[in-house]
Formats: C-alpha cells, structure tokens, sequence
C-alpha cells in the first residue's frame, strides 16, 4: 500500500519530498543506538577461543542481519500512507490480541514462559509487535470526534482497557516483564488530563513500600525507622497539599505547626519514661489533621481539601497493607528478590547473583573502560544474559563511565526528541502515539538500566536497540518509524 | 484542532522525569565505576585464576654424592570458597577418612583471618594436605560431587637413609608469623622446619611460578591469559650436597643406639662435619605426610627428647678434653714452658683444697700430664696464671686473658654451624665470679674446677670436636659447616676463611704430641688403631645427673689428620668406657671404609652396650 499522494503530488519525486520532512535527528539517534548494539553484541558475545578471527557467525552476526531487515522495514514503514495508521488502528490492535492469546496457546515453553511463537528457523515474541498496536489503538480512542479524558461517557474505562487487554494476555504468557512495560502508558494518560495526583499517588506508593520495608530497625516510639520515615512523609505531604494543591498557606501553617508540636510532644513523653503506642499516636496525629481539612472543606468551594484527606487516608491505609502484602501476597521468590534490590539481603549466588555480577562487571570498567573486546567478566559469561537484559554491562565494562553515561544521554536525547516530535503534531492522534512511543522508551530505559545498576528489582525486559533479538528490535523500529511516518506527513494533514 | 496549553506543560513533567532519572543512574554509575574501586579487584579475581605453579625442592645429597632426600608427589585439597555449594559433608569426609568434627574445625579454622590471613572468599585456600596417593585416586572421581574443591599436586620429602633427622631437618606447613614474615609464602606452603632444610630453604624453596588462566562464570578454565604472556615459570630449588658421609653418619647413630649423647665428626682442613649424631635420634619421615602432628607430638613425649639435638645444643661440661686448651692458653701466657713440672699426690692440694687424681709419676712435665689426663698439673697451672697479680694485676684479670684465648678457641659463643638452633655453651667470665663471690673475693682456688673442665664451663659436643680439628690443624680451624656445595652458587664465605685462635702455632705440636701419647700409652690406649696413628684425649665429666659422662675426643691420622671426632656418651662412666672405642671405630671406619677383624670385637661391645638403663638407675 504506497502512499500514492505523496509520490503523485510533490514538485520533485514523491520520495524526496518524504525524506525531506523525515526526522534526521531521530534517524540519527536510532542509527546510533542500533549500530552500537551491534558492536555489544559483538563484545558481548565474543569468545576467546576464537580470539583472532572477526566472526559474525553467533549473536552479532544474526543482530546484524535484524538490523537489515528493520531498515528495510523502517523504510516500508515510511512509504505507507500515515493515514493507513489512522484508519487501521482498530483492526491491527484487535489482530495482535489475537496474535497474543494464539501465542498462550501454541508457544512452546521456554525457560518458564510461553511468548515465543517459533516461525521455522525464527522465533518471534508478539509481545513486542502488541506495542505498536496498543499504540495505535490509543491513539485512535483519543482521537476520536470531541473525545476528552474524564468528560467523555467511560473515557476511562475504554481507555484503561486498551491497556489493560495486552497486560493480561502477556501475563499469560508469563511475561511479567514485558506485561508491565504496558504500564507505562498511563504517562500518556496524565499527559492528556488524567489527575497528577494518580501518578504520584503510585510513585508515592512505590516510595512508601520501598522505605517501609527496607528500614525495620527501630527508630523511637516503638515503630520502625521505614514506618515513622512514612508517617512523616504522609505529613509532610499533606502540608505540601494545602500549601501548594489547595493553596490555602494558613492552613497548611496550622498543619505544620500541629505535627511537629504533637510529634515532638510525643517524642518527650517517650523520653521520660512512658511507653507511647507509636502507630497509634502517628495515625491519631494524621486523623486530627485530616478532621482539621475536612472541616474546612465546608467553606471551600473547590474540592481539593477533600483530595488532600483522602490521600493522606488512603496513604495511612496503603502503609498499613504493605506488611500484610509482603508477606502474605507476594512469593517468596519474589520477596527475595525485592530484598536483594532493596539490599537487604546480600545472597550472592542467589537472586543476587546476576546483580552482583553485573555490577562488578560495571564497576571494573572504571572512568574510560577497558576497551573494546578487552571486558574480562562480560567475555567469561560472569553476567547472565548479557547479550539481552544485561547488555548495557559490556557497555559499562569496556566502555567505562563515558562510554555508558553517553548511551544514557543518546537515550535521554532520542525520548526528549520523541517527546518534542509528539507535542508538535497537529492532530491527537499523532501525539498521543508519540507519547506511547516515549513512555515505552522511558520505562524499559529506566527498568533495563536501573536493574543492571542494581536500583531496580530484576526484572526481565530488554534495552531497546541494544538487546540481542530480532522482536524486541523490530517491535520498536515499527513503534518509533511509525511516529516519524505521521510527523512526516503533519503537513499534508493540515488540509484535512 | 485546539491545543490544550495547560496540558501542554506536563510535557515538561514527563522529560523532566526521564531527565532526573538518568541523572540519578549517571550519579549511581559515577558512585560504581569511578568513586569505588573494589570492583575493579572482584572482577580480576572473577576472571583470573592465579594457578601457583609449585617448584620442585632441591635434592640433599651427601658428600660422596649419594641421594640422602629427595621428593616425592603428595596432593593437597584446596578450596576457592566462594565456588562451594552445597554438598554430601558426609561423602567427602568418609573418603578423606576425617571425622565431620575435623571437617568443620578446618573449615572454620580455614575462614579465620585469625588463623589463616591470607584468607579470602575468591582465592584458592588450602583445606586438607597431604592426601595420600589412594585418596587422591578416589577423590578424582568424584570431585564433581564437590564444586569449588581442587587437588593440587606438590612435592614431600622422601628419605632414602633413615637417619641424620637433626642434620637433614623436615619441613612443615608455614605458620601465621612465616605468612607476616616473607610474603613469598601463602597459606599452605611448606617451610623448613629445622636442620638444613630451615637453614638453606631460601636455596632449596625455589622460586613459585604462576599461571595466569582464564576462568569463565562456571568455573571452567577458557585458557590461558594473554597465551601465558604474564606466566612465571617456577624455578627449582638448588640442589645440596652435604659434608655429611651419610654412611659414616648411619653407623655413628648405630653406634649411639641405647646411648644419650652425641658424636660430632669433623674433617679438620676443611671445617667439614662428616657426621653429626645425636642420641636418641628419630627417622626424619615420621615428620612426613599427614601424620606429622601425631608423630611431632610423640617425639615430644618420648623421653630423652629425640628432637633435641644434644651435638649443637647439648651443655656438657668439657671434662678432661677441655685440658688441652689449658696447655695452649698456659704456654701462650709463659706460665708454663715444655719444661715445666708440677707435683702431683694423688691431686691438687692447695690450701686445703684438694682436687683428686690417680696414680702417675710426679712431679711431671706437660706431655706425660696430657697423657695421663693428670689434674694436678693443670691446676697448679690454672693457679700460676690466675694468681699471678705480678703479671695481671689481679685474678679477675688475668681471667679474662684466660678466658678471651678459651673464647678464641670456640667455647663460650655459638661457632656458627649452618645449623639453626645451636647453642654457645657456657664459659663463665671475670664479671660472673666476681657477681657470685664477690669482687676480689675469689682466686684460682675458688674457681680450679673450671681448669679441668668441669664446674661452670661447659661445651657443646661440636666445640669439642671443634677443638680436636683446630689441634689437627696444628693452630687453626674453619667454622665447622654440615653444607659441601650448593648447586649454581656458593657456599657461604666463612666456611672458607681460617680462624685462629689466640695461640701461637708453634705451640700445638707438643699438644698434639701429647694427645698421641695418650693413645700410645695413657688413657686412650683403646683408640690405637693398627696403622692409623690417632691422637686422642679423654674426658671423664662428673656431673649432677648421676654417673659421669664419658667423653672423648681425637684426629687421625697424626701427622695428615682427615677426621677429628669428638664422642660424649651421657653418663657413660670413664672416657675410657664408651667415648674411647666409638671414637675410635668412626675414625677407623672412615679412614678404611671398614673395622678391622682385630677390632670387631669392640664394635660388636658397643653396638650392643647400653647406657640409658644405668642412667635411669643413677637418677
């Protein structure tokens, strides 16, 4: 399906007119990235056995041959009309749901999960060609005729579900990584009116659970460090609230000046001698403030003295469940694994293991590394896959602090570069799908880097054009060269 | 389409989110790669394994070129910690043959930087020495069972002559002060322990090599490091041939069998010890192997400590054999000339002071008083000097002079064999009577005793042997060494050099004529060897221990001496008894290679004769 506007109508010859308006910056980007995935993957999965002959033979060789096709496919991409994304919105996702619940049901197992659908000498993950097409299909939801998040009848709903349908099929699959990346797309979400306070009630929740679990020794009050730190924090934020949200300065003064004097009052009796319940001093302290805005919410026109109570509630309520969930509702693998990225743990040879690897591979890189090919614990396979998730350690081992710095700043440049990509789109459904394409690209660089560094738990999900493997390439060539297909084509939509 | 401006601006929400997020992993990979460097020595020990390459020990030959210890393979368990997992204790320890106790006192043991320093989680650590050959075929086996265990092959000594344990020495595993003291040494390396093998081990160690290979995750070995470019070859360590006959050393301790005590045998010329034996001794390869704890522990307990070696450390007053120093030092003063006569009635007696003799002409000069070993003589001489105020201005004085040539002649300081251990004996000085009587309070009288040998000065065997060579030398004497050669290099210079003692050179030939006279016709008579003229002198040394010592000491040949030998049997009754026939037999031995049929029966006397009963009677 050529686009025969583009090649019937321009001055010169159609093509020239594309590649004209075509985004080299971003071109330039993802040429950089995949060309550098390459060479790790290369480094990553160089043998010493075979020291002196440069064979393509294995893993970069294979890569390289992906990287062809997704220029060739980048290139169809570009030639087909960008109304045809538009139009087949719909039908390309609801074909991918297909795809996906087909692959729960014919996938061989593999390590555990079943997501590989095995095409002869190929094997493809269709949880990473889902990507582009739950893109779509959110994009044309909010395209739609006077759509508006929160104004439209079930707006939430239907755009939730779109989420959510690939979500539960690819866990399914027992992809739990890959299901979660979905979740990025509740950035796109706030960017087109949903609620801040949802993003940083779940930021605020990550947080609370993090402290709460990490900090267990006891501070004062008969609580633990972890407990009080989130008690505090709850404080402090609703204060923050009424300050900033409810822009009430007085009320938030009052607030302040409540729960230092009552906290500081408690941490003297306890002083003294008397045993103070803790918890229930904190929570009573937060129950009278939440009163204190409730009451005051009955001269305020605007609700927000009512959202600030509510947080602070459900905040309370969410510490309170962190235990009891810990314990009873995640598996054990899973809290050792939580324990070992909170570093609570240090089980080496355990769940610890790949991370400790990692990095000692990363850290015995130094400032300048140790040069290409010359990684000793990459080599040596020390870091389990190295060539998939935990490619950004033969980054850091041979290429050092610059060398793995810059791939972060190539990253960050290539997502501030999709973001300004999407805000410029004259239409919505251009830039609710240049925000899916960057919300992806932010949570598998943030998820993929801050495991290998050991700052986030490990969860398995590659690092976009550098991870070995064709369908997590694929999945984001198509995800990103559909964008710069309706960017190229903005001026032509115009007319519309 | 119109914009939404202020949804617009949370565009700067979602890249300032991403922007912090990369800030915060470039700060984190700043803090890992930059600011902390321990990752840098994980990752070398991750990928590199050091692989010590042991080199082999020196042979010990003897001085006719015999092999006296040489190596043989043993097999040692070692551990890299952190590749352990868990496996069947209980399997392991059945085919070491330990207990599960044991099993865990090494481990824990192994893990105590306390104990072992070197310790640590990614280097190789030893666990068990010492696998027998059996062991360690049946380990092989199974080793797969037992991830992150390895044997290591390295070399154990072997004895092909099971004698001359206080010469050779053994080695042992290096304690913590060894590890502190040389960083050549790693936990598990094998040191000298005493003899030879403590005293050359610089030379017999060696030097370790190193193989540098490359180690993947799963612990197996990709190859070698840059093609071995950083590998160090060991070096073996150098040979050693002894001065030792090891065959005259093997029939001296059979000699010595039942006995206490000690034979020192020395080739004059050369400073050479042909033979050092003390007695009890013990078989050097009960200190071999894994059962080297239980046996040093035994040797502990056995009575009349087999491990001490009486030839360098042992204290014996000198008796009669130290007389001859009194000729040399008395004629080197003028108090005395070949001339000379002193009465002798059945002893000294001098201001009611009476040191007995036995019966001999009297008054008599020097030489007939060297013959018949006579007491009085040298006392009367003793008392000429120390009391001669005319000349010394004091007794305290003129003991110093008296003490300075005894010193001169190796008594008193450490002669410096290339033995570790041995001790100077004992010869009192000027301060040390003047502290214990008083000063000006004591004269010769007070102190005669010393003039025979007997009283405060005492000796090692090795002094006295000492003392025979430098007479046989007839005025000199090379610092007496157990170590001929040393393979590519050279022994050390002062067992080259000539000392000499205090003494003029023109006096040692009427000494020696003396101690000839001896054998000839005095108390020695039983060292007269058919065709081999001996010089001898004995030593009768009373003693606190019970019965007296029997002690003797002579060179042969008289006029071109090649061995002189110094005998002390513990309380072997007169020299005459014990110290006499075994001296003679060494000489005889070594100067024929064989005991004349003649003599038989004496060899045949003291291979049998034993002193230890009598001497656990006397106490």
């Amino acid at each position: 399906m050529l686009n025969n506007r583009i090649l019937s109508s321009g001055n010169d010859n159609g093509s020239t007119s594309l590649f004209r308006y075509i985004d080299w910056p971003t071109i330039i980007l993802y040429l950089l990235l995949v060309i550098a995935g390459a060479v790790c993957i290369y480094a990553a999965s160089y043998d010493y056995d075979n020291a002196s002959i440069f064979s393509f033979a294995e893993f970069s060789g294979k890569q390289i041959r992906w990287i062809g096709l997704s220029l060739i496919l980048g290139l169809v991409i570009l030639l087909v009309d960008s109304r045809f994304y538009e139009t087949y919105a719909y039908p390309i996702y609801i074909a991918m749901l297909c795809l996906l619940l087909l692959t729960v049901f014919i996938a061989p197992d593999i390590k555990g999960s079943r997501s590989w659908l095995v095409l002869g000498p190929m094997s493809l993950q269709p949880a990473e060609f889902a990507k582009f097409a739950t893109s779509l299909a959110l994009a044309k939801l909010f395209s739609g005729y006077g759509f508006k998040l929160g104004t439209t009848k079930n707006s939430y709903i239907r755009a939730i579900a779109i989420i959510v349908l690939p979500i539960i099929l690819i866990l399914a699959q027992r992809e739990t990584g890959s299901a979660l990346a979905y979740t990025a797309l509740f950035f796109v979400l706030y960017r087109e009116g949903m609620s801040g306070i949802v993003l940083l009630s779940a930021l605020s929740a990550v947080v609370f659970f993090v402290v709460a679990i990490k900090y267990t020794e006891l501070a004062f009050l008969g609580i633990s460090a972890g407990e009080l730190t989130v008690f505090i924090m709850i404080m402090l934020i609703m204060v923050g609230m009424t300050a900033i949200y409810c822009r009430y300065p007085q009320a938030a003064r009052n607030l302040l000046l409540w729960f230092s004097g009552s906290m500081l009052t408690a941490w003297v009796i306890e002083k003294i001698g008397v045993a103070v319940p803790g918890t229930y001093v904190c929570m009573g302290i937060i129950i009278a403030a939440v009163i204190y805005l409730l009451i005051l919410q009955l001269h305020e026109k605007t609700r927000r003295m009512l959202h600030t109570a509510l947080v602070a509630i459900v905040s309370v309520a969410f510490l309170f469940s962190v235990n009891y969930a810990f314990t009873n509702v995640l598996q054990p693998h899973q809290q050792q694994r939580i324990k070992v990225t909170l570093g609570m743990e240090e089980d080496l040879r355990g769940a610890g293991y790949n991370v400790n690897q990692s990095k000692i591979a990363i850290g015995s890189g130094g400032i300048w590394g140790k040069g290409f090919l010359n990684g000793t614990q990459t080599k040596l396979k020390y870091v389990p896959e190295q060539h998939t998730d935990f490619i950004f350690c033969t980054i850091g081992e041979e290429e050092g602090f610059i060398g793995s710095a810059l791939t972060l700043l190539l990253f960050l440049g290539l997502i501030l570069r999709v973001i300004s990509i999407a805000e410029r789109q004259p239409r919505t459904f251009g830039r609710v799908y240049g925000y899916c394409v960057a919300s992806f690209l932010i949570f598998h660089l943030a998820i993929n880097v801050g495991m290998v560094i050991g700052l986030c738990p490990v969860i398995g999900i590659p690092l976009p054009f550098f991870s070995y493997g064709g369908s997590s390439l694929w999945g984001f060539t198509i995800l990103l060269f559909i964008l710069l297909r309706l960017d190229a084509g903005r001026r032509d939509c115009r007319n519309y | 389409m119109r914009k939404d401006y202020k949804l617009e601006k949370r565009k700067y929400v979602i890249g300032g989110f991403i922007i912090i997020i990369c800030l915060i992993y470039i700060c984190r990979l700043f803090n890992l790669q930059v600011a902390d460097d321990k990752y840098k020595a994980y990752a070398d020990s991750n990928a590199f394994f050091k692989k010590t390459i042991y080199p082999s020990r020196g042979t010990i030959y003897d001085r006719t070129g015999k092999v006296v210890v040489f190596n043989q393979p043993a097999y040692d368990m070692m551990i890299i910690p952190r590749d352990v997992e868990p496996f069947d204790t209980l399997d392991l320890c059945t085919t070491l043959g330990i207990t599960h106790e044991e099993f865990m006192r090494r481990w824990t043991n192994m893990r105590d930087r306390s104990i072992n320093p070197g310790y640590s989680n990614y280097s190789p650590q030893t666990f068990l020495t010492n696998l027998t050959t059996e062991d360690y075929g049946k380990l092989q086996e199974k080793m797969y069972r037992f991830p992150g265990f390895y044997i290591q092959k390295r070399i154990l000594r072997d004895y092909y002559y099971h004698c001359a344990a206080n010469v050779l020495g053994n080695i042992r595993e290096v304690s913590k002060s060894d590890l502190e003291a040389d960083d050549y040494y790693a936990a598990g390396d094998y040191t000298g322990d005493t003899g030879v093998e403590k005293s050359y081990e610089e030379h017999l160690r060696g030097v370790k090599g190193v193989e540098i290979l490359i180690r993947d995750a799963r612990g197996q070995i990709q190859g070698r490091y840059e093609d071995g470019k950083f590998d160090k070859a060991a070096v073996s360590g150098r040979n050693l041939k002894l001065a030792i006959d090891i065959e005259l050393q093997q029939y001296a301790e059979s000699l010595m069998v039942n006995k206490l005590g000690a034979i020192v045998a020395i080739e004059p010329h050369t400073g050479e010890v042909l033979a050092l034996v003390t007695s009890p001794n013990y078989d050097p390869s009960m200190l071999v192997g894994r059962d080297r704890g239980k046996n040093y522990n035994l040797l502990m307990k056995t009575p009349h400590k087999p491990l001490y070696d009486r030839s360098i450390t042992g204290y014996y007053p000198p008796g009669s054999t130290f007389k001859p120093t009194q000729a040399l030092t008395f004629l080197q003063e003028g108090i005395i000339t070949l001339d000379t006569r002193y009465p002798c009635s059945h002893g000294y007696i001098n201001g009611g002071l009476r040191v007995g003799c036995h019966g001999h002409a009297s008054p008599l000069p020097l030489l007939p008083a060297l013959q018949t070993s006579c007491n009085g003589y040298f006392c009367w001489g003793f008392k000429n000097m120390i009391d001669r105020r005319s000349k010394y201005g004091s007794s305290a004085e003129a003991f110093e002079v008296w003490k300075n040539h005894v010193v001169s002649m190796g008594y008193g300081y450490k002669l410096g064999i290339d033995l570790p251990g041995e001790k100077r004996g004992f010869l009192p000085n000027a301060k040390y009577y003047s502290k214990a009587y008083g000063e000006g309070h004591w004269s010769a009288n007070t102190v005669i005793s010393v003039s025979i040998g007997q009283g405060e000065v005492t000796a090692t065997p090795l002094q006295i042997a000492n003392l025979c060579a430098t007479i046989a030398n007839r005025g000199w004497f090379i610092t007496p060494h157990v170590v001929k050669e040393i393979e590519d290099t050279v022994i050390a210079p002062q067992y080259f050099e000539k000392r000499y003692p205090t003494i003029d050179a023109k006096y040692y030939p009427p000494v020696a004529e003396g101690m000839r006279m001896a054998v000839l016709g005095g108390t020695c008579t039983r060292a007269n060897i058919p065709d081999i003229p001996v010089a001898g002198k004995t030593g009768t040394a009373q003693n606190p221990h019970g019965k007296d010592h029997s002690a003797f000491m002579g060179f042969a040949p008289y006029d071109d001496p090649k061995i002189a030998v110094a005998v002390y049997v513990e309380n072997g009754g007169w020299g005459a008894t014990y110290g006499v026939p075994i001296g003679s037999l060494i000489i005889e031995r070594y100067l024929r290679g064989y005991i004349s049929e003649s003599r038989k029966p004496i060899e045949t006397a003291m291979l049998n004769a034993s002193t230890v009963q009598l001497s656990e009677y006397a106490k």
